[in-house]
């Protein structure tokens, strides 16, 4: 594997989760509990697609093939679709959203703050602007958590259900590989066995303060990284692609 | 004087007090005296504005997922972002008028309170994306660039700042429509199919002709509305035409042509059969739209007890500090 086949599948990979974070969110749309909920989750689902473009025109040049971010998004099969399992899952109801929000939110705080110190400098700048932007993710997802899990009898147990179910997709999140570690080597990639005790001491504080057990469970799923994915990865891409697939030839 | 007559005066003196200050062209604010029949016409209309915000983000947000591109997604979310935001000073505003925004969807829920027909029409492809936004939203302008100049303050304030993110939205429409017209032969026919479902009841969206309309006398003398529903129809018709053409889409509309002597477009009769079928509940997305919105709403009532339950539960705590 050369650098620049490892710096494609790093970028893609992040390119991959923002995608696929910013489909489930904009599902909310003209579904959330409250109006002001509706913004604030679109609202993400905006920014997390700015930072697929960004992320995704980069692995195109990094590949030297030509290809847009739009070619990266639109035309490429389940198999090649590298995003973790847990930005996939379906919304189920608020608690599962926020709930995922909050893992996955954490987890970008850590990982974007660690890698604006990248040695590649498109790398370093994405992570600048998107930690200004994971940053409220995080605060917004932890207030939830707050309000659910001390909020009512319901609320508590539809969130505790939430962090039960989800628990064992946060793991894939740092996992790492061959390309991490070439990378990690010439300083562009971020060390990520740092950022996983950051994600537990934060996440096991919040779920205590909200009331919420941390699950024991240890099994964590992966596969998501390198393409073998939940069935319903094949259904966004169904519905996300549509209109390119049906029409090759057509530009929007 | 007895007690009753001496009542009758006082109101006759506030009304007077009142309509002096709509002749000079002042704003009423909300702690102004106002009559009861001014404020209910208020809250009529501006809810009715804010749920049709509201309602109007189903069929775009419809598209989200099948946006085609990125840079398409990402302009779509943005402006229907923006819709949930012009709800959302739209209920505040109308709340300035002692209604709360749970009554106001309540009675959206009862029938009492109506949203904008047109949202009753189905979004069936990629260009009906681009018809909303041109032609909806277009209709929409002209109609928010007359009510900037209404005489409740709360809410011409709202339609000024409502009206300069309308003029982006209608902009990303016709960008949409402008480029299937360019595109391959599937894109121009979806392009003229949209134009085609969506063209009549953007008309309809003025409501009745001036003769027929039963809510114009009062809104008139008190400035709520200051143009009339075929005058803001016929500025609609004369800015949409010739955008039409110059991106070669036909009006479907055979009796559609320039009237040189009154300096305006004619056009053919508006099927006011449809448009009265729709608004009394069957249309083709009249039930959809309310059972989404109801659903939405129930589903949604254990997430905003608990934020109440936690929002009192720290205020207790704050007190026992």
């Amino acid at each position: 594997m050369t650098t620049e086949q490892a710096l494609y599948k790093y970028c893609l990979r992040l390119g991959d989760n923002a995608l696929i974070q910013s489909y489930r969110l904009s599902e909310w749309c003209s579904n959330a509990p409250l109006l002001e909920e509706d913004l604030a989750l679109t609202n993400f689902a905006l920014d997390m697609i700015g930072r697929a473009q960004l992320l995704l025109s980069y692995a195109g040049v990094v590949e030297g093939m030509g290809k847009t971010d739009d070619d990266l998004a639109y035309r490429r099969g389940e198999r090649q679709f590298t995003n973790t399992l847990i930005s996939e899952l379906p919304n189920g109801d608020f608690a599962f959203t926020i709930a995922r929000l909050f893992f996955t939110s954490v987890y970008e705080y850590y990982f974007f703050t660690e890698l604006q110190n990248s040695a590649d400098t498109t790398l370093k700048a994405v992570a600048a602007k998107t930690l200004k932007e994971v940053k409220y993710h995080k605060a917004h997802a932890t207030d939830w958590m707050l309000r659910l899990g001390g909020g009512t009898e319901e609320s508590n147990t539809r969130v505790q259900a939430a962090v039960n179910a989800l628990w064992m997709y946060t793991g894939e999140q740092f996992e790492t590989d061959k390309a991490d570690a070439m990378l990690q080597d010439i300083n562009i990639a971020v060390d990520m066995p740092p950022v996983k005790d950051k994600w537990n001491v934060y996440v096991q504080e919040v779920l205590l303060d909200a009331g919420i057990s941390v699950p024991v469970a240890d099994y964590m799923q992966t596969g998501g990284r390198n393409g073998v994915h939940t069935e319903y990865l094949g259904h966004i891409l169904s519905e996300m692609q549509y209109l390119q697939r049906a029409y090759p030839d057509a530009t929007w | 004087m007895d007690v009753l007559e001496k009542t009758d005066s006082i109101q006759a003196e506030m009304l007077r007090h009142f309509e002096e200050k709509i002749e000079r062209g002042d704003a009423i604010e909300p702690r102004d005296k106002m009559p009861d029949a001014y404020r209910k016409h208020l809250i009529r209309q501006m809810s009715q504005h804010a749920h049709s915000e509201v309602i109007g983000m189903q069929p775009e947000g419809n598209w989200i997922t099948r946006a085609p591109s990125l840079r398409a997604k990402q302009i779509l979310l943005a402006k229907i972002q923006d819709e949930g935001g012009h709800g959302l000073y739209l209920y505040s505003a109308a709340e300035t008028l002692g209604v709360s925004r749970e009554e106001l969807i309540s009675q959206l829920h009862s029938g009492k309170a109506k949203y904008s027909n047109i949202f009753n029409y189905p979004a069936l492809t990629w260009a009906d994306i681009g018809a909303i936004g041109w032609l909806v939203d277009g209709a929409a302008i002209v109609n928010q660039v007359s009510l900037q100049r209404t005489s409740y303050g709360p809410y011409s304030r709202a339609m000024v700042r409502i009206c300069k993110e309308e003029s982006f939205h209608q902009r990303q429409g016709y960008e949409i429509m402008a480029k299937m017209m360019q595109g391959t032969k599937d894109q121009q026919e979806m392009a003229q199919d949209a134009m085609n479902r969506w063209w009549w009841p953007s008309l309809m969206m003025f409501g009745p002709h001036d003769s027929e309309s039963p809510h114009t006398g009062d809104a008139v003398k008190w400035k709520i509305k200051r143009h009339s529903n075929d005058e803001l129809r016929q500025k609609f018709i004369d800015k949409t035409v010739q955008q039409a053409e110059v991106i070669g889409l036909t009006i479907p509309d055979a009796d559609l042509k320039w009237n040189e002597a009154k300096g305006h477009y004619d056009h053919g009769p508006i099927d006011w059969n449809e448009f009265y079928r729709v608004i009394s509940g069957n249309g083709p997305c009249n039930r959809q739209r309310m059972e989404h919105h109801k659903r939405v709403h129930a589903e949604g009532a254990w997430v905003r007890e608990a934020a109440e339950a936690y929002r009192l539960r720290k205020e207790k705590e704050l007190l026992h500090l």
